[in-house]
């Protein structure tokens, strides 16, 4: 068994242990690739495509996230394909998604020069904010499908299985079964999900109503009553617009 | 609007897991709570009460200016004050002077045994130092206890007796080395989630293989390997069967016995007569599970046993505990990683308080205070005339409430506790509380217990100061203060400071025993001096990772599992067994068996998750009932059933739920609207003097809606 690889990253000569990916092998050099998915403490999957890199004799390129490194391979982190990959993706994001509250990603656009009007004819992927329990809210437009959460509610921490995609292509989101308040579905309320979220589209209640400008004492003076009615309103607003959606 | 986000890193006031907090804040307000990805304890994950539950330190109802009681209290006619016009505001002056004459008062007039505290398994380490230092050294009484008594009083006497240390042997992350692992008596999913993702996780990554021995059908049956139904109150004859057949088998571990155990023989012969059938006709397992259960463990490598409030919550807990320390010695699985006897211990500081001599038998550190040389000890640090302290052994928390009388307790000072929710057999504890002739409450809510209060104390939350938890596998980890402390409240250990001095002063006493302190870290290196496992534990030493006790010096790197040369007490010691039943079998009149137990979103008595939000996803007590039961009964889900033993009766709402098995209802001890102990007995275990909470025969009837106490309080849940 080989126990050590040895690459070139960048024109760097990089050692790395086999099944390291390149994006660990990248970061043991000094070179930081950009991740919007990718989380330390979850399961990779390649989903946003940010961390792609270029792979000598490879036809496409390369998701760094998962791709492992091996010997003699020759790796371009930063070439002029994959700045304009990079920008790409973060422009159809940003026409598409409310990254307001997501100053990672901003960062990003930021370093690689996304325009976020770049496709002025995208459609907004709007949904109202979901407020069905006491715990947390749930504001799909915010949230980028990097599926952070729903691997923590599965295998990667809760095995509670709460949350998955529904829909496909651009309907797509995040959901619990047949759209069911989550306090009717297995959620155990962990918050796991919450923790992982990249964009704030998951987030504790008491914050989000801070935000929105309520003081302490109001937050804490609301009544159960009070917390209820907000959720029975707020479910039945939505009801059109899940509704309509399909 | 962009929030301030100032981080304070902490440790987790709800169960003894000890997870690791980050508050995250706006000015004094706590919005957030998240855990760093390379805690030791919980690797960023947290569950619903240590992320959301949290809130509880704002609540409006929460008392933060001392209180005296309007109208004076007579023994006899003592009542509950709930409301906060019972009580006139008064400053921490008025209420501690108050405090010290009525304790000093009947101190002169009865002697220390009229005296008695509880003290808190929430509170921190440096709280209960200082109380049961109080009590001893002022007061000269051992009627010091804590609700480790109502918890896991039998997992420590058996383990004592069996190998001289009560404490959980492994770390509990070690269960990704376990080849086989047993819970019992334990909804670990529930009540110590943390440790239940560890525990899913080696099953389904590791490829452990998992029994669990249980009357509930609880959520880690969902990964079980085998699912032993026992009827409650069966364990020793089930545990004892698998042990029948280890040996019958040769499955046994020949060499550890001879060089690590004792009493070997007495055993063999006492094991006998526990056959699978017989055990199948106590316990109602049938006899091939208990077979297959015992050659899986016996088989195994490494195997580890990990255990709740199932086990010790019976009038035989301590045999009960005993029965599983037996398999451990008999297959040598113990002393090495992956293995090991571990009760899981409820409250986030029940070890700490325990560690900390907050019991009637014991100096803070297991040293017996009916042993001439400890007493000589702690005379010595908290300078003691010769002979001053107690040498008798004080009376348990069950005690303590039945001593309660014109010749016995006359006074209790309740710090953090809620015995009206927590002691067996409610109305027998209420009679109780109402002949006490003072009672002082130090808590942050009136609570059902300190309803009955003369002075109320307003102490602060976890949040709102600093000091050391220590976590179920033996972690003394840091709580820091957050925020400043709500309206007037004070820290437990300050409030204490302050109230010795006044008694030491009325009393006359020659010497101090001790309390100044700037800062809880001076507590604890005080603590360090008299508790040789703690020597090693210093606040800068714990800055960032807890140290597992013992840590015996300060370069001692703290101990993640036990016993790995020999047992504190020598060899590991087998005890024969006898079987024993629950004290109270179904009959006639009442024919199925009460089980009692927690569930995710509340927290023992309630006093906090019912102040939190938490109490929106779980408002009311519900009893589990299988559909075979409810069919007969007549009850379907969401139904009023009235529930009543010899003891008392209580109105709730039915989930007719496979959860539960055929003869048995669940019913969770939280909600005071429908209180569980108010059903169960206080019959105690003989060696443990722990309370049989987890079986009495009860009778379940169709109630109608208006005798619940809270009709409107539903929440449908999809979860488990």
């Amino acid at each position: 068994m080989i126990d050590s690889i040895t690459l070139t990253i960048d024109g760097k000569p990089v050692i790395a242990a086999p099944g390291t990916t390149i994006l660990k092998a990248a970061a043991s050099a000094g070179i930081e690739i950009p991740t919007i998915c990718y989380h330390d403490y979850c399961t990779a999957n390649a989903l946003c495509r940010l961390c792609v890199v270029e792979v000598e004799g490879s036809r496409v390129l390369v998701p760094s996230c998962v791709a492992k490194v091996s010997e003699g391979m020759k790796v371009s982190t930063s070439t002029q394909r994959v700045i304009r990959s990079r920008r790409t993706i973060l422009e159809m994001l940003a026409s598409t998604v409310d990254l307001s509250e997501a100053p990672e990603i901003q960062a990003y656009m930021h370093e690689y020069g996304a325009q976020s009007e770049r496709f002025p004819e995208a459609e907004q992927r709007l949904s109202p904010v979901l407020d069905d329990n006491p715990m947390y809210i749930r504001d799909y437009s915010k949230c980028v499908l990097c599926w952070r959460c729903v691997q923590v509610c599965a295998e990667d921490a809760q095995y509670t299985h709460a949350i998955n995609f529904s829909g496909r292509g651009f309907e797509t989101q995040i959901s619990t079964f047949f759209e069911k308040p989550l306090p009717e579905t297995t959620c155990v309320f962990c918050g796991q999900c919450v923790a992982v979220c990249p964009t704030n589209a998951l987030k504790p209640k008491r914050q989000w109503l801070l935000e929105q400008g309520y003081s302490p004492d109001e937050i804490m003076s609301l009544t159960r009553t009070e917390r209820r009615r907000r959720m029975r309103r707020e479910t039945a607003a939505e009801q059109p617009a899940s509704g309509g959606k399909s | 609007m962009t929030l301030n986000d100032r981080v304070v890193t902490t440790t987790c006031p709800f169960c003894g897991v000890g997870c690791t907090l980050q508050l995250h804040m706006q000015d004094d307000f706590i919005y957030r709570v998240t855990s760093p990805y390379d805690s030791v304890v919980n690797r960023g994950n947290l569950c619903v009460k240590g992320r959301f539950g949290y809130d509880f330190i704002y609540n409006q109802k929460r008392v933060t200016k001392p209180l005296i009681r309007r109208t004076p209290q007579k023994p006899g006619q003592r009542t509950q004050a709930f409301d906060l016009s019972e009580w006139r505001e008064v400053s921490w002056d008025e209420a501690l002077e108050y405090v010290a004459d009525r304790l000093v008062e009947i101190y002169r007039r009865n002697g220390s045994h009229a005296m008695a505290t509880y003290c808190c398994a929430k509170a921190t380490n440096e709280d209960n130092y200082l109380l049961e230092k109080m009590y001893r050294a002022i007061f000269r009484t051992n009627n010091v206890d804590h609700c480790t008594r109502l918890c896991h009083a039998a997992s420590v006497v058996a383990l004592q007796m069996a190998v001289g240390s009560s404490a959980m042997s492994n770390t509990a992350a070690e269960v990704a080395q376990n080849d086989v692992f047993i819970i019992t008596g334990s909804n670990t999913a529930e009540n110590h989630p943390i440790i239940a993702l560890q525990m899913k996780a080696a099953i389904q990554k590791h490829g452990a293989k998992l029994i669990v021995v249980d009357p509930r059908r609880v959520e880690m049956v969902n990964y079980a390997t085998l699912w032993l139904p026992e009827k409650p109150g069966s364990d020793v004859a089930v545990f004892s069967a698998m042990a029948h057949v280890i040996l019958k088998e040769k499955l046994y571990n020949q060499a550890f016995i001879d060089q690590r155990t004792e009493n070997f023989q007495a055993f063999a012969a006492s094991i006998e007569k526990f056959t699978p059938e017989y055990a199948e006709s106590v316990s109602g397992v049938e006899r091939n599970l208990i077979v297959e259960a015992a050659r899986l463990y016996g088989n195994a490598k490494n195997a580890a046993i990990y255990w709740s409030l199932g086990i010790p919550e019976h009038s035989h807990g301590t045999a009960n505990a005993l029965a599983l320390i037996n398999l451990a010695l008999l297959t040598g699985n113990i002393g090495r990683p992956g293995t090991g006897l571990n009760p899981l211990r409820g409250q986030n500081n029940v070890q700490g308080a325990s560690d900390m001599g907050a019991m009637p038998w014991h100096y803070p550190g297991y040293q017996r205070v009916d042993d001439e040389t400890n007493a000589r000890k702690f005379e010595q640090a908290w300078n003691i005339e010769p002979g001053g302290l107690n040498r008798e052994l004080g009376l348990t928390t069950t005690e303590i409430v039945s001593a309660i009388g014109p010749n016995g307790v006359r006074s209790l000072y309740i710090m953090g506790e809620n015995p009206m929710m927590s002691e067996p057999n409610l109305n027998h504890t209420r009679h109780k509380m109402e002949q006490l002739e003072f009672v002082v409450a130090q808590d942050i809510f009136i609570n059902e217990s300190g309803a009955f209060a003369d002075v109320f104390l307003p102490a602060v939350s976890w949040a709102e100061k600093d000091g050391t938890f220590t976590n179920t596998d033996r972690r003394v980890q840091r709580v820091r203060k957050a925020i400043p402390p709500r309206g007037e409240a004070r820290a437990d250990w300050q409030i204490i400071c302050d109230l010795a001095k006044r008694l030491e002063a009325r009393l006359g006493r020659p010497n101090s025993a001790g309390w100044d302190y700037q800062h809880p870290s001076e507590i604890m290196r005080e603590i360090g001096t008299v508790v040789p496992e703690y020597r090693g534990i210093t606040y800068p030493r714990i800055e960032q990772t807890g140290i597992q006790v013992p840590a015996w010096d300060e370069n001692h790197p703290g101990t993640p599992y036990l016993f790995a040369e020999t047992f504190p007490r020598g060899r590991g010691k087998f005890h024969p067994l006898e079987d024993a039943r629950m004290a109270e079998m179904p009959d006639e009149d009442y024919p199925l068996i009460l089980t009692t137990g927690r569930v995710l979103e509340h927290w023992h008595g309630g006093t906090l998750t019912r102040h939190s939000w938490l109490d929106d996803l779980f408002p009311e007590a519900l009893m589990e009932i299988n559909p075979a039961d409810a069919a007969r009964l007549k009850v379907v889900e969401g139904s009023p059933v009235r529930v009543t033993s010899r003891r008392g009766s209580i109105v709730l709402r039915a989930k007719v739920t496979q959860k539960t098995t055929p003869g048995v209802v669940f019913i969770p001890f939280h909600f005071h609207e429908a209180a569980a102990n108010l059903l169960t007995q206080d019959v105690i275990d003989p060696q443990a003097k722990i309370p049989e909470y987890k079986a009495c025969a009860v009778r379940v009837s169709p109630a109608r809606e208006e005798e619940l106490a809270n009709p409107e309080a539903r929440q449908v849940r999809g979860r488990y």
